[in-house]
């Protein structure tokens, strides 16, 4: 029995599946990201082992994604987001061509073949406003949880316009809406019409290809999956089992188990976790707070899309370099 | 003796100036602003008549701006932030020819000319980030008091980049960088840095000339003054009223209306034109 888990480490939530070869799904576990991605993805897999009710020694392998993908000593390769997503939408449903992600602190949308493989590609993880953190952060405007979000907006009879194209003045928008007694459910709604709108957009800029597909948290908001569906004209497929928020660890997993049944098949045994299928961060590693990668990797710069085998660019910042230290 | 008001009502603060007829200022007053902006710029407004110790009958003619001008319904002419910006540095500073001024919800750069035109200015108030809100995370994060920020940037001796260019980002960033052991005056740094820099570009855009005049309210952060100063090059006038500037610009366009009433009332009672 092949147990693979895939562990997706997003900027919010740390995520984790663990499937058999069957490629049934036998746990999953999240936690939120919190300051330290690799404390939170070592918790995760203890919560994913335990709930699975195995031991670690029973896992074979350990695949992970996200942006603190390699943060983790003891997974056996890591994989970027935009193929775990792609992977995992064409295997739940082959007819998918644009995949749109909303995470907590980015966005994506992702056009795929039919082979499930990477076309086209746009980021946004620059601006809050197209965002989960815009929802969040409207609803603690109102005084709101982040659960308290889809059952609102679904309350709402004439959600209201927000204009904000900024997540941080959008506060002053939510308080004078309130004090012209506007309820909270419209304009709860009103600003998941606005990061629709948002999104869509983003889904334009890769082209519009049917059928859609959601990731993300946002799946579990019916409010946001509508209204994305309305501004597309098009339904939107949603992971089955609840796994929306998952899908990048599912990706992860269906991955690491096909890698693993390969490596199997051709008589070679499992490497060690942290051999030669995973890479290191060496020690003057290029750092931004969104993307730990080595700076041997060349990542992509928000605003060009990505054709899979083509090498992306690292800019490296020289601007007044001088200033800063952030060795720590 | 003919008195005139400047009502300056931005996203943040609103601000009341009164001055006289030889534009000495005799009044002024400041409060952080509340959702209703007319109630606002009307507690401004009796809050300067009091600093000035006069009353509404005194006040000969009021010219509004700022974001809010047009809820201020005792006001008999609005004129737009810009202008009024423009005016009001250069009558502190008369060889301005760039003024940015740094808001608490928006900035602006503003090129004048030799003849006190404004020739040109841009502005952003759709980004928070560059913006005294940035700065306002940085209170939130570091659960310290916006007047305490500028002193306690200037201890830095390694400064933190902050990477990310938006202001919900910056907060976690923030609390992630002071969780690694990062002192709160490196980070704090950082942060004055990337406004610096934001703030930089928008002066570029409309092409930095001298004297460059700095107003608004970030302008009392003396961090942030000595950074600009740095990134853009030139040394900075900054008033010691710099948060006033706008309204006392509107206060010199009341008086220009003023003195036009006096000349147009003097040429009725001679008969000439």
């Amino acid at each position: 029995m092949i147990l693979s888990v895939g562990i997706d480490i997003g900027s919010t939530y740390t995520k984790a599946v663990m499937m058999d070869d069957t490629k049934q799904v036998r746990a999953t576990a999240i936690r939120r990201s919190g300051y330290k991605p690799a404390s939170a993805a070592v918790a995760v897999y203890d919560d994913l082992v335990r709930n699975a009710g195995v031991t670690k020694e029973n896992v074979t392998y350990i695949a992970t994604s996200g942006y603190g993908r390699y943060m983790v000593p003891f997974r056996h390769t890591q994989i970027t987001e935009l193929t775990c997503h792609a992977l995992a939408m064409a295997y739940h449903f082959p007819n998918v061509r644009t995949i749109l992600d909303i995470g907590g602190q980015d966005i994506k949308a992702i056009r795929i073949d039919e082979r499930g493989r990477v076309r086209a590609f746009r980021l946004n993880d620059k601006c809050a406003a197209g965002t989960g953190a815009f929802l969040e952060k409207t609803a603690r405007y109102l005084g709101l949880t982040t659960g308290d979000i889809g059952p609102y907006a679904l309350r709402s009879t004439m959600p209201v316009e927000v204009s904000s194209v900024c997540a941080v003045f959008a506060e002053s928008e939510v308080i004078n809406h309130l004090s012209t007694g506007i309820p909270p459910e419209d304009i709860m709604q009103g600003a998941i019409i606005a990061l629709a709108g948002r999104a869509v957009q983003l889904m334009k800029r890769v082209g519009l290809e049917a059928d859609y597909a959601l990731a993300g948290g946002m799946t579990q908001n019916q409010a946001m999956v509508d209204a994305i569906a309305t501004k597309l004209g098009s339904p939107l497929n949603l992971p089955p089992q609840g796994l929306g928020q998952l899908n990048g660890a599912f990706g992860a997993a269906l991955l690491g188990m096909r890698r693993a049944e390969k490596l199997l098949a051709e008589g070679h045994s499992i490497p060690a976790p942290g051999g030669e299928h995973t890479l290191e961060i060496s020690a003057n590693a290029t750092r931004r707070w969104s993307m730990y990668v080595p700076a041997s990797i060349i990542y992509e710069d928000s605003t060009k899309s990505l054709v899979k085998g083509t090498p992306l660019k690292v800019i490296p910042s020289k601007q007044n370099e001088r200033y800063f230290d952030n060795s720590k | 003796m003919k008195y005139v008001a400047g009502i300056d009502i931005g996203s943040t603060q609103a601000k009341g100036i009164i001055m006289d007829e030889h534009s000495e200022i005799v009044g002024k007053a400041i409060l952080d602003m509340e959702t209703n902006m007319g109630t606002a710029a009307q507690r401004v407004f009796e809050r300067v008549l009091a600093n000035a110790n006069l009353s509404y009958s005194d006040i000969a003619f009021t010219v509004a701006t700022g974001y809010g001008r047009y809820r201020v319904t005792f006001g008999d002419l609005q004129v737009t932030e810009i202008s009024c910006h423009a005016r009001g540095a250069l009558a502190e500073f008369p060889n301005t020819r760039t003024v940015l001024d740094i808001g608490g919800q928006d900035t602006k750069a503003i090129r004048i000319g030799d003849s006190g035109e404004v020739t040109d200015f841009a502005m952003n108030d759709k980004c928070a980030a560059g913006t005294g809100r940035f700065l306002g995370a940085a209170s939130f994060a570091l659960e310290m008091p916006l007047s305490d920020l500028g002193p306690l940037a200037l201890k830095s001796t390694r400064p933190v980049k902050i990477t990310t260019t938006c202001t919900v980002f910056a907060e976690t960033e923030i609390i992630g960088h002071l969780a690694k052991g990062h002192l709160p005056e490196d980070v704090l740094m950082g942060m004055h840095h990337s406004i610096a820099t934001r703030c930089a570009s928008l002066v570029r855009r409309v092409g930095m000339a001298p004297d460059v005049t700095f107003s608004g309210g970030v302008s009392r952060n003396v961090a942030m003054v000595a950074l600009l100063e740095d990134v853009l090059g030139t040394p900075l006038n900054v008033s010691s009223q710099s948060q006033f500037m706008g309204a006392i610009g509107a206060g010199l366009y009341a008086l220009d209306n003023l003195q036009a009433a006096k000349r147009s009332q003097t040429a009725y009672a001679t008969g000439s034109k």
